[in-house]
């Protein structure tokens, strides 16, 4: 059970803050950020999730530059309260539609009520956005989502491409619009964070997907919703899964090693032909999540070189290529790569013609690094770089620089071919069609090449 | 509350400014607090928002607490909820003016909207305020009653904060009785997970000193009840599951084909998105399978996928919280994970938390098959920016090496590390060479070439330089220039800061100089010199130590400093198996995050029905049996460590009774040098006393008549199924026992109490301790009976005092044991 639920800024300041029980002292939000801040000294070292200050369990998620903590005297279940604390954010997203310092500041009186019927004296009750609706009076003040730092894959979409409405996805689900009618409509999002490296020759030695299927529904009367997905979609790699039947098929199919459900979802004609039917909760949840191993074509390829040049000078080349459509363009590229800690300078050479490009060398953690706007499919770049050393070459240079690290977002573009064939909405009227938006994302997990 | 907030960016009308501004506020409610005119609750709302900012931000709003008040005659929800929020905050440090509030909570306790009855309720239960607890009882009773389900369970987790309140008001209440009813009535799951909530809470503190709610707790466990809230799984809300499951992994299922049919139905729990269910899921498979190996290696199997897809779909701090219960599966069935090895690899984005555990995990599951390629994904770690977790990589390395048979490759790469000149990882490595020599000396050959290239004045880190000079006396045959290189180190003995370091030098050169005494005595002789002036008193006495020993005769001194030694073949595990099973047991919570038994960072006070108290943790299950295979080779690797360890480490290693299990003692514990010392000494003394005074014998009890209760004399029950027991039953009996003087000394170790309660038909299952006080489990069974008694007795003999805990399957022959335990301890030591 929890003793306490608050919110810290960066800074440290108290956003909310709830006591449920009264068994851990007042001081204890600063205690967690003295802690947090000064985990250990000389070593950049990252605090983890859980931590016990005397007698007491800190138990925190960051979410949009944001601290959301609870604290336990008891040996409570970890991944409980780390849910619940997810699950309190992704709430209050729901409702204030952008998730932010500004907002939760805006709407605090807001907060405390959800606060106040999601946990009761230090349980969890509900977390149902549609159940909170008819205990929550309060409206939320909307705040502009616009300069502000975006929460979760899904915020992407307001950037790039012109097709989405860009306000939708910050858009509370109690707030009324302006026209005062709601806009009947549903998102679904595939996101698949990929995590691939390849070897110093090429070679990839692990990749895998961790992909989710989000579901946000802005439909009125909750009416049943049937997604599809590909017809050979098999499930479980090893033997290890019930859904083993089909793995040996042919090249084409999406072999995926695991997923899990929403509750919401039913599976009876999942085994059958891979739909799944499900009436959607209001607010954002995951329909389904999952992961691949199989092979799958990485959608960049990265090689870089490191070579010496003169005794205490060295050049580097990296080099990218997109492999994927040309009418697919990715988005806020970045690279870096380490190089040996005695690089004094480095001065850099971008092709001909390069638009969107920026180079940096980070004196204190020693890396290039190299932002590109964005990379449209099958393109090829280039960016060369002299390094200037303070100390003559010993030993294999290539030994103490690296792994080159690469970081993208490609809207429209899903690398496991997973794919939903149709959105299908139960209709209530021959005149009701809501809007559905079925979009794909791929962003960078990891993803690396070494030298 | 909290710091005060420096001011934010934008300029809310809500950021406080301090005591004006509360005065500020108070003169504004009070204008406000009579008026109904139009717009006068917005304008309220506007103060009430005002005044919960600055709650939150902590500055002490409460000298408004009697304006708020006055203003809360108000139909607005939305005010009256802030008001019940301020109210809630500040009751208790003002309990007077609470009193103020309970009417018109009362009042909004029978309104017509449920809502509000259910917040009203709520409020009220959260005032926390002694004197108030009357005014709770009815509005609480009605609530239970209540047609609307939302105010059911607001009402159930009332009755809790009632109890936390005044426990004897909910008592006298019936409070309990109620709740168990709606418990297994009500229709709606939320009000039956609330009742569950708050049942758990009130008996498991009243299980102390109340028999009847320890049954009720046992009765929660029970199948009835269990079957109950299975059957509804689906209705509970994800987190109430959770609660269920938790419940589910503590029944004890009556045969195999209940084990299937629960497994059976909660199987499609396993793919559900939220990590909390799957892993609480798992701990029911887990639990449920523990006496079947064979299917509990088949669950190891089923959960593998899912908690992978849990550790790549949350937020990093979820992900961190199942990787944590992968990793304490790892540990346990390595084997079961060697071809899954790739998904430990690190990533980058990982933060450094979690490459660590990914590391162990690595570490763990190398065997045979997938060996080179781990190794090789460390190796490129080991050139990581990051550099703690290139210092991790190459220690992972070392312990891959330590535990394989086929070191050939690994030697090498560890020698190529040697090659990268990077300090730390020299450091690292020499360290691991060093190990690595003491359990393979055959490589001795190849390390050396190495080892000898490197500088000795390269290096700096303390541990490394120990490492090297180690190798330098133990293998000063096979390195050419060995003395010379220990003759410039001990040339700059000022400049050695570490007494570590400077210890070792002295043994080397020991060493060294009889394997090559013409070249070396110089160097011994300004090394003894230089270790007699030395300001450290470790450095000083080994100094002289030696030098005294060369003076009585160099033979001797060679086979003490440098005598022939044995490889070492398992070093030792830092963690006992006795903590990892009770970490084990408390699958899915925090022990598993921490590694550590839950009894080692929560107070008493705050620990579950099931969790075990310390008693069990560092006593050796199992007793004396024979691990005596394991003993030998730990003695040869003490007996090694010793010369390379500092003499701090040695003094905790040199303690009387050392062994694997006592390695992790309980902070209960005293089993401390000084309370030896003080053992010793006061013991005589008060036996002294005692016979002057003519007690010693005579304070013991007189013997009770002979009971009629008879005991098996070849009982059998395995340290698992004692462990569950004693997590179940209650204590049926506590008693103080007086042990006689000749009982006292008799017991210069366990065993000997341990075989005279044998002879009395008494078991020991576990025992441990070192004087004055030693801790013993005993069991026994009664005689054409299935019913066990179990005993839990601590002994001090300084004391002569003995403390007696008597748990019993039947409870009615506890009393009839007991004295049949007293009379069996009192006369041990008079035969």
């Amino acid at each position: 059970m929890i003793s306490q639920f608050f919110v810290l800024s960066q800074r440290g300041d108290n956003i909310v803050f709830r006591d449920y029980r009264g068994e851990v002292a007042k001081g204890s939000a600063e205690i967690f950020f003295r802690k947090v801040k000064f985990w250990k000294e000389d070593e950049a070292e990252e605090a983890p999730p859980v931590f016990n200050v005397d007698g007491v369990n800190y138990i925190h998620v960051k979410v949009a530059g944001l601290f959301f903590v609870a604290t336990s005297r008891v040996n409570v279940p970890p991944s409980l309260v780390l849910e619940l604390l997810q699950r309190i954010a992704r709430v209050t997203k729901d409702y204030l539609g952008v998730l932010n310092e500004d907002s939760i500041r805006k709407n605090f009186v807001l907060v405390y009520e959800l606060l106040d019927e999601v946990i009761d004296f230090g349980y969890p009750q509900t977390t149902s956005t549609e159940v909170l609706k008819s205990y929550v009076f309060n409206e939320p003040i909307v705040v502009d989502a616009g300069r502000l730092p975006p929460l979760g894959p899904a915020a992407i979409f307001m950037q790039g491409t012109k097709r989405m409405p860009g306000t939708a996805v910050t858009k509370s689900v109690v707030a009324t619009e302006p026209g005062g009618k709601k806009r009947e409509e549903i998102f679904v999002d595939i996101i698949e964070k990929i995590s691939v490296t390849f070897s110093s020759s090429g070679y990839i030695l692990t990749s895998e997907i961790d992909g989710t299927i989000q579901m946000k529904s802005y439909l009125t009367g909750n009416p049943e919703i049937r997604l599809a997905l590909n017809e050979d979609l098999s499930i479980g790699r090893n033997g290890s899964s019930l859904y083993d039947y089909r793995s040996s098929s042919g090249s084409g199919t999406v072999i995926l090693d695991d997923c899990n459900f929403h509750e919401s979802v039913h599976l009876e004609s999942f085994d059958v032909d891979r739909t799944l039917s499900l009436i959607p909760p209001d607010g954002e949840f995951a329909v389904m999540n999952y992961r691949m191993t199989q092979e799958f074509k990485p959608p960049f390829r990265v090689t870089a070189l490191i070579e010496e040049a003169g005794s205490s000078r060295a050049e580097v080349i990296l080099k990218i290529r997109a492999d994927f459509s040309p009418n697919v363009t990715a988005n806020t590229i970045t690279v870096q790569m380490p190089v040996p800690s005695y690089t004094m300078r480095a001065s850099f050479e971008l092709e001909a013609g390069a638009t969107g490009q920026t180079t940096d060398f980070k004196e204190g953690s020693r890396r290039l690094e190299w932002n590109l706007k964005k990379i449209v499919g099958g393109a090829e770049h280039t960016l060369r770089a002299k390094l200037t050393f303070s100390q003559e070459i010993h030993g294999n240079i290539a030994k103490e620089a690296g792994p080159v690290n690469m970081n993208f977002t490609i809207p429209m573009y899903n690398a496991s071919k997973l794919q939903v064939r149709y959105l299908q909405i139960a209709k209530k009227s021959k005149t009701y069609n809501p809007y559905r938006w079925v979009r794909y994302v791929t962003q960078a997990n990891s993803y690396v090449a070494r030298l | 509350m909290a710091p005060p907030v420096s001011t934010p960016k934008s300029a809310s009308p809500s950021q406080p400014s301090g005591k004006s501004e509360v005065t500020d506020l108070k003169l504004q409610l009070r204008q406000l607090a009579g008026s109904r005119a139009p717009g006068a609750d917005d304008a309220k709302r506007d103060l009430f928002k005002r005044v919960i900012s600055c709650m939150t931000v902590g500055i002490d709003v409460s000298p408004a607490f009697s304006e708020m008040v006055m203003c809360s005659a108000t139909s607005d929800v939305v005010l009256k909820k802030m008001c019940y929020l301020y109210v809630g905050n500040y009751a208790r440090c003002n309990p007077d003016l609470a009193l103020l509030t309970i009417n018109f909570l009362q009042k909004d306790c029978h309104d017509q909207d449920p809502t509000i009855r259910g917040l009203a309720l709520r409020s009220l239960c959260s005032l926390r305020v002694q004197n108030l607890v009357e005014y709770l009882v009815a509005p609480l009773a009605a609530g239970l009653k209540d047609h609307s389900s939302y105010v059911r369970t607001v009402a159930a987790i009332g009755v809790l904060k009632l109890y936390h309140i005044s426990a004897t008001m909910c008592h006298d209440s019936d409070f309990p009785a109620a709740l168990k009813a709606l418990m297994l009535s009500d229709p709606d799951a939320q009000v039956v997970a609330n009742c569950l909530y708050s049942l758990l809470e009130i008996w498991t503190q009243d299980a102390a000193n109340s028999d009847e709610a320890a049954r009720e707790i046992e009765a929660l466990y029970g199948k009835s009840i269990i079957y109950y809230l299975l059957n509804r799984i689906k209705d509970f809300s994800e987190w109430a599951q959770c609660l269920v499951l938790d419940l589910v992994s503590k029944y004890i299922p009556s045969d195999n084909n209940e084990i299937f049919d629960m497994m059976n139905l909660l199987e499609d729990r396993l793919q559900h998105a939220n990590g909390a269910v799957v892993l609480a899921t798992i701990k029911v498979f887990l639990h449920l399978t523990m006496s079947m190996t064979d299917v509990h290696q088949q669950v190891y199997e089923r959960i593998k996928a899912p908690l992978l897809t849990l550790v790549g779909a949350g937020s990093p701090e979820q992900s961190y919280a199942v990787l944590c219960h992968l990793h304490l599966l790892v540990m346990r069935a390595p084997m079961l994970f060697s071809s899954d090895y790739k998904h430990f690899y690190c990533q980058f984005s990982d933060p450094s938390y979690v490459k660590k555990l990914k590391l162990e995990m690595l570490t763990a599951i190398a065997n045979e098959s997938n060996t080179y390629e781990i190794v090789t994904e460390l190796c490129e770690y080991a050139g990581n920016v990051d550099v703690p977790i290139a210092r991790e990589s190459i220690r992972a390395v070392g312990k891959i090496a330590l535990q394989q048979y086929d070191v050939n490759a690994i030697v090498d790469r560890l020698l190529q590390f040697l090659e990268m000149e990077k300090d730390y990882v020299t450091a690292e490595t020499l360290v691991l060479v060093k190990d690595l020599l003491r359990k393979y000396p055959q490589w001795s050959h190849d390390c050396i070439a190495v080892v000898g290239n490197i500088s000795s004045n390269s290096i700096q880190e303390p541990k490394a330089k120990a490492a090297l000079i180690w190798m330098l006396g133990e293998y000063s045959q096979d390195m050419m220039d060995a003395p010379y290189v220990l003759e410039s180190l001990v040339e700059n003995w000022e400049e050695e800061h570490s007494p570590e370091v400077r210890l070792h030098l002295l043994t080397a050169v020991m060493k060294c100089f009889f394997k090559r005494a013409p070249e070396t005595q110089k160097a011994l002789g300004a090394a003894l010199a230089a270790g007699l002036a030395d300001n450290n008193q470790d450095v000083h006495d080994r100094a002289l130590f030696y030098y005294r020993l060369l003076q009585y005769d160099v033979a001797v001194a060679e086979r003490v400093v440098n005598p022939p030694k044995q490889a070492v073949s398992v070093f030792a595990d830092t963690q006992s198996s006795e903590i990892k099973d009770r970490i084990f047991d408390e699958f899915n919570s925090l022990s598993v995050v921490y590694q550590k038994p839950s009894y080692l960072f929560t107070d008493k006070e705050h620990r579950g029905p099931f969790e075990f108290s310390e008693d069990l943790s560092n006593l050796a299950i199992g007793g004396d049996s024979g691990d005596d295979v394991i003993h030998s080779a730990q003695r040869y690797e003490e007996n090694d460590k010793d010369l390379l360890l500092s003499t701090s480490d040695k003094e905790e290693n040199g303690g009387p009774t050392h062994n694997g299990s006592s390695t992790y003692s309980a902070p209960s514990d005293v089993n401390s040098s000084t309370s030896l010392v003080s053992s010793s000494t006061t013991q005589p003394a008060a036996f002294a006393i005692d016979d002057l005074l003519g007690l010693g014998v005579l304070d013991t009890p007189a013997l009770p008549p002979l009971p009629a209760l008879s005991l098996n004399a070849k009982p059998v029950l395995d340290p698992g199924t004692f462990q569950k027991k004693w997590g179940q039953l209650t204590v049926s009996s506590s008693q103080e026992s007086t042990l006689s003087i000749q009982g006292v000394a008799s017991l210069t170790a366990p065993q000997s109490l341990i075989k005279h309660m044998q002879n009395n038909s008494i078991q020991c299952i576990a025992s441990g301790g070192q004087p004055p006080n030693y801790k013993f489990f005993f069991f026994a069974q009664k005689e054409g009976s299935s019913s066990f008694f179990l005993v839990e007795c601590i002994v001090n003999t300084a004391s002569a005092k003995a403390q007696i805990k008597i748990k019993a399957d039947d409870a009615s022959a506890s009393d009839a044991f007991a004295s049949l335990f007293q009379s069996a301890l009192s006369n041990f030591g008079s035969s």
